[in-house]
């Protein structure tokens, strides 16, 4: 089945004329009309225009001329991306109907590098969630476990990769939205350094924060698509002009006398025991391969949560003011005047938890609250930066759980602080801008997928990638898929 | 009820909501302030803040004409366009 393939084994078929792109394409299209009505990954589905692309594909390598090995390979992209001509809703009720003029960077990066794309991704609301329960549309099922959330807020570009319904996806990390569901789902799920990849028609969250990456059903697929996406672009000034290494090229290097630390902070009261064995087992894993380990302390971990539930709403109710009703989205007819045009507009277009972010960051920016929320935050947030500087004196990477827990129900965390405590390992990470990704690190007894989660120093996505790759090889964890039927 | 960290007063003055979510959702947002406020147990005297991870400043480009997009494709996303305009409800007083 060309479905259940890796990108680099697609790709590998393609060149020896084993399977065409418009093969792999159908039969993609094929299993989302089967098994996308149960896994519900999917906002939009392009056949046509993945058809098309498939076509010119086949004959480029009819021609003996592929592109790269990304030509041909059937690809999914999160709804918070811009592209162009096909609607990008960022699964809200204010851009149900948006059509975007133009594509965003990563899109154009992967469309010039021959990908063929399958459709558009749901996730929870304008990117704030853990469980795509907060999709105005509907809720991604985990294929682990269809009663389960697949994670969020790139719920859909996660369980897409777990179910088989793309070789790969984009997704966005503004608080562990890659890292959080990649770990639910049992996919790899990386989130590059801030500055590595163009946030260029990226529908933004919290602006400081947001970073593109890929999910892959391997770490080699993870690099591949990094690969293609990553470097500086002229049309995001906050992408940073430094050189992208061939990342294929150093994954195989393995894992002999590299310093791994374990932050003691992360291994807390609330930590789920079979996380914690898992991530315990990993360590040794890695040390048998050759790695050393040792403690490390980031000792402000805990307040990384509080500081993030300050900055990212903040930045978030300045980002979101756009949504007016005036140049593009949702308008709400019958209004008296601007100000009501706008209130209907916003109170019919945002979801619950857009509404409460909105309103956390206007509060916590008003007078008289500003230094003693976002001030304060943002002190606290250089002290997280300086735990991870001290850290990365003495190891290479950090080696930690993802996430306190596995997938849980959905319906379950009706609670808002309860659904944010979901991201407190990954958060530290945004705020500091660091490298992480989350790799398959085992299965509990009840057969749900464990995330194990690797962070490295800033533009150092190579040496993460190096030790998930040694772990990856070591384990194959990735090669257990979910029972699925149509 | 404690002292809370928000009052329907600031909540009205940040967001314009239906009567019926208003109360609940000033209880939420005080469960979150609650656990913000945690904030302040770290001593923060000298830190300097951090607004993004990459210290960046002023970010140059040559002043260089592109093409922008097309007027039409902007405004083929409007919800109600006049010609080349935005209509909008009016906003002057008679």
């Amino acid at each position: 089945m060309l479905t259940g393939l890796s990108v680099h084994e697609l790709a590998g078929r393609f060149r020896r004329k084993e399977a065409t792109p418009t093969q792999a394409a159908r039969a993609y299209l094929d299993r989302i009309t089967a098994l996308d009505p149960k896994i519900k990954a999917y906002m939009t589905v392009t056949a046509d225009r993945a058809l098309a692309q498939a076509a010119a594909a086949d004959a480029r390598f009819q021609s003996g001329r592929p592109l790269g090995l990304l030509d041909g390979i059937p690809l999914a992209i999160k709804d918070v991306l811009c592209t162009r001509g096909i609607r990008t809703t960022c699964s809200s009720r204010i851009l149900e109907n948006f059509v975007p003029p133009y594509d965003a960077t990563v899109v154009t990066k992967l469309l010039d590098a021959g990908a063929v794309i399958l459709g558009k991704l749901n996730m929870d609301e304008f990117a704030m969630g853990s469980s795509t329960e907060n999709s105005a549309f509907f809720t991604t099922r985990n294929p682990w476990d269809l009663a389960r959330v697949p994670g969020g807020s790139s719920g859909g570009a996660a369980a897409a990769v777990a179910a088989d319904l793309a070789a790969a996806t984009l997704g966005t990390d503004t608080g562990g939205s890659i890292r959080q569901p990649a770990a639910f789902c049992g996919r790899v799920g990386l989130k590059p350094t801030y500055g590595r990849v163009s946030r260029y028609g990226l529908v933004a969250f919290a602006s400081s924060l947001d970073q593109v990456g890929p999910f892959g059903k391997d770490v080699r697929d993870a690099a591949l698509v990094l690969q293609a996406i990553a470097g500086h672009d002229p049309m995001d000034s906050t992408s940073v002009d430094v050189g992208v290494p061939d990342y294929s090229a150093e994954l195989e290097g393995g894992v002999k006398g590299l310093r791994i630390g374990i932050p003691a902070e992360y291994f807390i009261e609330g930590l789920d025991p079979e996380v914690e064995a898992a991530v315990r087992a990993a360590v040794e894993t890695l040390r048998d391969l050759g790695a050393e380990s040792q403690s490390v302390s980031l000792p402000h971990t805990e307040y990384g949560l509080a500081a993030y539930y300050v900055i990212a709403p903040a930045e978030a109710s300045s980002n979101l003011a756009r949504y007016d009703g005036v140049k593009y989205g949702l308008r709400v007819p019958g209004a008296r005047d601007l100000i009501d045009m706008y209130s209907r507009t916003r109170g019919a277009g945002f979801g619950a938890e857009v509404k409460r972010r909105v309103m956390l960051g206007t509060y916590a920016l008003s007078a008289g609250y500003y230094d003693a929320y976002y001030g304060k935050a943002l002190r606290v947030r250089t002290l997280v930066q300086r735990d991870f500087q001290r850290a990365f004196e003495r190891v290479d990477v950090i080696v930690a759980p993802t996430t306190p827990g596995v997938a849980f129900k959905m319906g379950e965390r009706e609670d808002p602080l309860q659904m944010y405590l979901n991201d407190v390992f990954t958060i530290p990470v945004n705020l500091a801008g660091l490298p992480g990704v989350s790799i398959p690190g085992g299965f509990t007894q009840t057969g749900l997928p464990v995330g194990l989660q690797i962070i490295g120093k800033a533009f150092d996505e190579a040496t993460v990638l190096r030790v998930a790759r040694a772990y990856e090889a070591a384990t194959a964890w990735h090669e257990r898929k979910p029972e699925l039927t149509a | 009820m404690p002292d809370p960290k928000i009052t329907l007063a600031e909540v009205e003055q940040v967001a314009r909501l239906a009567d019926a979510e208003k109360e609940k959702m000033r209880r939420e947002l005080d469960g979150i302030l609650t656990y913000i406020d945690k904030l302040r147990a770290v001593d923060t005297e000298g830190v300097p803040p951090t607004s993004r991870a990459v210290p960046m400043v002023n970010v140059m480009r040559e002043d260089e004409t592109t093409p922008s997009c097309p007027r039409e494709d902007m405004l083929a996303n409007a919800p109600d366009p006049v010609g080349d305009l935005f209509r909008v409800p009016k906003i002057i007083e008679e």
